[in-house]
């Protein structure tokens, strides 16, 4: 090693000031992905069900919720196109909010309704008022199914590919960003696969 | 002037326990407040407690089922107790919890690669930082190295500079 002093004193001083600043531009750009992710609704930090992705739906039978006709896990398993499966209640004011947003929805891919602990004649004037994107419609009065799931609240959204296979989820309401940017992506894929 | 002003302190101190006893009164009853929730052998109450103590409230997030009066957390505490009576296992209740709704359900995590480094990053970064100044030290304490003596050259330059 032939380098002097001053050299080696000058790599070091670049060494000292370089590595926080590497690693502040690391996290920098993490944060800034995350904080992206959760702009366009890729990411959601409250989100606390992962389990159940990528799994098969768990097995449940659900009766009708008027005006639908229930379902059962057997029913969805069944499916050779995606379904979104949304829990709502009448009681949630965020569903409400939402209701707009599936009613758009639906004529790009079918939705089902699961009535969480609600009451069904509730359930039934909600959709009466708000309008009714769901072509079934089960009740979860006991709110059973909903902890199958992995529910922790309404509104929750699960989209179900061919086999019955849990695809994706979120646990806020669905809004325009994130069909936009995570959901009409994936429907394209499962669509095509 | 301090004195007073310690008095009044002292006197609000009782009326700040009670205060603080009424806000926590509700949680400390949460618990026992609907009976018919409780199952009818109490040594399979004290199970179902003890695992329903354990379990994230998924609504409050920082308060056991046992302690929340959420409807999540009631239906969670049900789904415990039918689990109990049917002669479950703690762990076996814990991994259907688990099974659904992830680690985030446990209130004490488990042990995993991911946790492991969590606890022993203190230690991790004291030895490192320890490491660090070892050597820092050890390369101080080596002698300095005498600086080379001006060659001719240079010590002209320095006589130059120095005349300005």
């Amino acid at each position: 090693m032939s380098t002097s002093p001053q050299n080696e004193n000058l790599t070091r001083r670049r060494l000292m000031m370089g590595l926080p600043l590497a690693g502040a531009a690391v996290l920098g750009v993490g944060f800034w992905k995350m904080l992206a992710g959760m702009q366009h609704g890729s990411f959601n930090p409250h989100d606390i069900n992962a389990p159940v992705l990528n799994r098969p739906v768990p097995d449940f039978t659900l009766p009708d919720q008027p005006p639908g006709e229930g379902f059962s896990a057997q029913d969805l398993r069944s499916l050779t196109k995606p379904v979104l499966v949304n829990f709502f209640a009448s009681w949630c004011i965020p569903c409400l909010a939402e209701m707009p947003t599936l009613m758009s929805l639906k004529d790009d891919v079918t939705l089902w309704g699961i009535a969480y602990k609600d009451r069904p004649e509730n359930a039934a004037n909600f959709l009466k008022h708000s309008g009714n994107p769901f072509t079934r419609l089960g009740s979860d009065h006991e709110g059973r199914v909903g902890i199958e799931w992995g529910i922790s609240g309404v509104p929750e959204t699960f989209l179900i590919g061919p086999g019955g296979i849990i695809r994706w989820h979120t646990a806020s309401p669905l809004d325009v960003d994130t069909i936009r940017n995570t959901l009409a992506p994936l429907l394209e894929k499962l669509k095509t696969a | 002037m301090s004195r007073p002003r310690l008095t009044s302190l002292r006197r609000l101190v009782p009326a700040f326990l009670i205060g603080l006893s009424v806000l926590l009164a509700p949680a400390l009853v949460m618990a026992v407040d609907d009976p018919s929730e409780m199952l009818p052998d109490p040594k399979q109450e004290s199970r179902a407690e003890a695992i329903g103590s354990q379990l994230r409230c998924l609504v409050c997030q920082n308060e056991s089922i046992e302690d929340s009066s959420a409807g999540l957390a009631r239906d969670l505490r049900r789904v415990v107790r039918e689990h109990v009576a049917k002669g479950e296992t703690n762990k076996q209740i814990m991994d259907w919890m688990v099974d659904r709704y992830g680690n985030f359900i446990r209130l004490s995590p488990p042990l995993s690669v991911g946790t492991l480094l969590l606890w022993s990053m203190p230690v991790l970064a004291l030895l490192l930082g320890l490491t660090l100044a070892f050597f820092a030290y050890r390369r101080r304490a080596a002698a300095p190295a005498a600086p080379p003596p001006l060659s001719d050259e240079e010590k002209a330059r320095l006589a130059k500079l120095t005349k300005d």
